[in-house]
């Protein structure tokens, strides 16, 4: 375990050694630079340029451009280009924002898919398991833009509700219920768009996982010792069908960055999504490559906190 | 099994009876038709491909010619496209789906093709029935070339790292491999007399390498030397780290930071989609390369003498392309989402041509007044999506050998 957990450290360290070179390489050799964003800017003098590029080390060699960029990102010096704000404050004051649409659209995923795909599963060939079925391929086919509007039609035109952004302007002094039933409607369209996809394919996953235990030989033992049908289902199958699921845990992680920048452009929801979005427009690089960097971390903390689970979890699995 | 009524001979023979003659194509396409879901989604598929060819010959301009010697030699017909998707007409804006073109405020070469406005026009009075039509080749070509891309590299690095993965990198392969990645970068830097230097001192490095192993047969190195040949990782190693390492990258983020300071084009967005969607294939090959090799057939060839390309392109690839398949069918279905959104947010296709990510971008602001603006891309990208993914499905379950019994 010890050796496991060890070796795994290291070579995670050398991945994203890796991740972070080449993140810096496919920015870097891209046409362009970031002293022509504005050319048409009368302030940007070809002397401005000149002093931009020194101010930020562009006009020193790739190599040591590279060290400065990871140097000042660790002592946490980095500052956008666009704005001379600290970087991680700026992605700090971001990722509270997106922490929410993460947080309740992982719960929807969570609580939702899981009784539809073990009903699918118990009831299998049934019309409510084809139903699902069907549901759920759509809601994964479905553009998360298009769904986006037909969403925010339904609600804005049924209920009367504002819904873009992260709550409606001038709510500042109204009561406390109005005030926290308007923060909740903002957040929840968005949450649910986010959830969507999940839902379809976790429960899709749910019920496959179900299908393969129930076939076991133990729950025809569990069913032919003369159990009562929930316990057989719900104690000896499902605890079993849900062993690979402890492990997604770890995988939901790199989702607070990856995934919402279409989202959170619809909702003007000031998020980290946006916020990566606004950089690449801008090609405030310091902000595109410290986000990449944190989610590749993300990343990797995710498969790593999964393989550990499923070591704990299972003990039949010995990496 | 039930006899045929219409066979002339009732009282066959025994063995003619016993098992019914299919071949593998046979039997699948019978399981195929009994699954609804796929089965539509594959007629989907086939419309959706013959109207976006179509489209692709309608609504382009028409020119036959040629070019010899960089001089434009047009032989003959320079047409208008049947269809115009970027025919501007103001007086005739925001018209529903169905709407008769008003007469008297057009010229005759103004009137929609169909003698209505099908779908509609949008906020420029441009057919959206025409830029619908224009938009199906770009979904199409994009999730066709950007999964062809990704299923190739699959092929490739899983191949590679399935068959040749036990053989490990020497030291001195590596060595070269750094000078030649050095005088690239420093091509790409332009630092004049170094690149050229480190190139070649790659390229010869590598080239010595295999005449070493071909040429010479494994000669033993002399004394110091030798210390070039010490194994250090396998190829198998390497590959799946590459893989690890392009899996840390948030995709569409990644595909958003390329195509935002690349130059706009279609081209690109394939190309960039298909660059960071290639790690699935290359896993699924290379694991049932893994599991293929120890099979008595390859074991077999390699008896005979059967070169090792061929075994991999005649014995192995044939046997492990279904998983493939069934996850490039899914992946067109990501990359044209993929698309759509790039097109949603502004990227990717230069305005005046459509696509159906930028039609609905474009008509979101009319929401309330022009639903159809947006509904007809949606649906439509929705509809084309979804029989992708019902058809990759189906595909996965009639491949998969343990579901078979079910039917």
């Amino acid at each position: 375990m010890l050796s496991f957990i060890g070796r795994s450290i290291i070579q995670k360290i050398i991945t994203l050694f890796f991740v972070s070179i080449v993140s810096f390489l496919v920015i870097h050799l891209a046409p362009g630079e970031p002293s022509q964003v504005d050319p048409l800017n009368p302030k940007f003098t070809p002397e401005m340029v000149e002093r931009f590029r020194k101010e930020f080390h562009l006009d020193k060699p790739l190599y040591i451009q590279y060290l400065y960029f990871y140097s000042d990102l660790f002592t946490g010096k980095t500052i956008s280009w666009k704005d001379n704000q600290p970087v991680l404050k700026k992605i700090w004051e971001r990722f509270k924002n997106s922490l929410w649409l993460f947080i309740v659209g992982t719960i929807l995923t969570w609580t939702l898919s899981f009784p539809i795909g073990i009903r699918s599963a118990l009831s299998r060939g049934s019309v409510y398991d084809r139903s699902a079925t069907f549901f759920s391929y759509l809601l994964i086919s479905i553009p998360g833009f298009f769904f986006a509007y037909i969403l925010i039609i339904f609600v804005v035109t049924r209920f009367h509700v504002p819904v873009i952004g992260m709550d409606t302007f001038g709510m500042g002094d109204a009561s406390l219920p109005r005030w926290f039933m308007d923060r909740v409607w903002h957040l929840l369209i968005p949450s649910v768009l986010g959830a969507t996809a999940g839902i379809a394919v976790l429960s899709r996953y749910v019920r496959s996982q179900m299908l393969e235990v129930e076939g076991q030989d133990y729950v025809r033992t569990a069913r032919a010792k003369g159990l009562p049908e929930e316990q057989v289902h719900y104690k000896h199958a499902l605890r079993n069908a849900l062993l690979p699921f402890v492990t997604m845990f770890g995988l939901i992680l790199p989702g607070l960055i990856g995934g919402s920048v279409i989202i959170e452009s619809i909702f003007a929801w000031p998020g980290m999504g946006r916020m990566a979005y606004e950089a690449i427009l801008a090609r405030d690089y310091p902000i595109i490559l410290t986000v990449n960097f944190i989610s590749a971390v993300l990343v990797l903390i995710g498969t790593f906190i999964s393989d550990v689970l499923y070591m704990v979890v299972d003990p039949r699995i010995r990496l | 099994m039930k006899s045929n009524p219409k066979e002339p001979h009732q009282s066959a023979p025994v063995e003619d009876v016993a098992a019914p003659k299919r071949s593998r194509l046979q039997e699948s396409w019978r399981l195929f038709k009994r699954n609804k879901l796929a089965f539509a989604g594959l007629t989907i598929f086939l419309l959706f491909s013959a109207t976006a060819i179509t489209g692709f010959l309608l609504t382009s301009r028409i020119q036959i010619g040629f070019e010899v010697l960089g001089i434009d030699i047009k032989i003959a017909i320079v047409s208008d496209p049947i269809f115009d998707p970027a025919l501007v007409r103001l007086q005739e804006k925001l018209r529903p789906p169905l709407a008769r073109p008003n007469l008297e405020a057009l010229s005759p070469e103004e009137l929609p093709t169909l003698g209505l406005y099908l779908f509609g026009t949008d906020d420029l009075g441009r057919d959206v029935f025409s830029r619908m039509l224009q938009g199906a080749w770009v979904s199409l070509t994009v999730g066709f070339v950007a999964v062809g891309i990704a299923v190739i590299i699959g092929i490739i690095m899983g191949g590679i790292s399935g068959y040749f993965g036990q053989k490990h990198v020497q030291l001195d392969h590596i060595l070269f491999l750094i000078l030649l990645h050095a005088g690239i970068v420093l091509l790409l830097l332009w630092i004049r007399p170094l690149w050229a230097a480190f190139l070649g001192a790659g390229v010869w490095g590598i080239i010595l390498c295999f005449t070493w192993k071909y040429v010479w047969k494994r000669r033993s190195l002399p004394g110091w030397l030798s210390i070039l040949h010490i194994d250090t990782v396998s190829i198998d190693t390497l590959i799946m780290r590459f893989v690890d390492i392009m899996l840390c990258f948030p995709s569409f983020f990644l595909i958003l930071t390329v195509v935002a300071l690349l130059p706009a084009s279609i081209y690109n967005i394939m190309i960039v989609i298909g660059l960071t969607s290639w790690m699935g294939a290359t896993r699924f090959v290379r694991a049932e390369f893994l599991s293929l090799r120890e099979q008595d057939f390859v074991t077999a060839a390699r008896a005979l003498g059967v070169s090792d390309w061929r075994i991999i392109f005649r014995h192995m690839i044939p046997n492990a392309i279904a998983p493939v398949l069934v996850s490039a069918t899914i992946g067109i279905a990501s990359a044209i989402l993929t698309e759509a959104g790039l097109s949603f947010l502004g990227f990717g296709v230069p305005p005046p041509h459509a696509t159906w990510g930028n039609i609905l971008s474009d008509g979101k602001r009319f929401i309330f007044d022009a639903p159809w603006l947006t509904f007809i891309p949606g649906v439509a990208i929705l509809v084309v999506v979804l029989a992708f993914n019902l058809f990759g499905e189906g595909l996965r379950d009639i491949l998969n050998p343990k579901l078979r019994e079910r039917y």
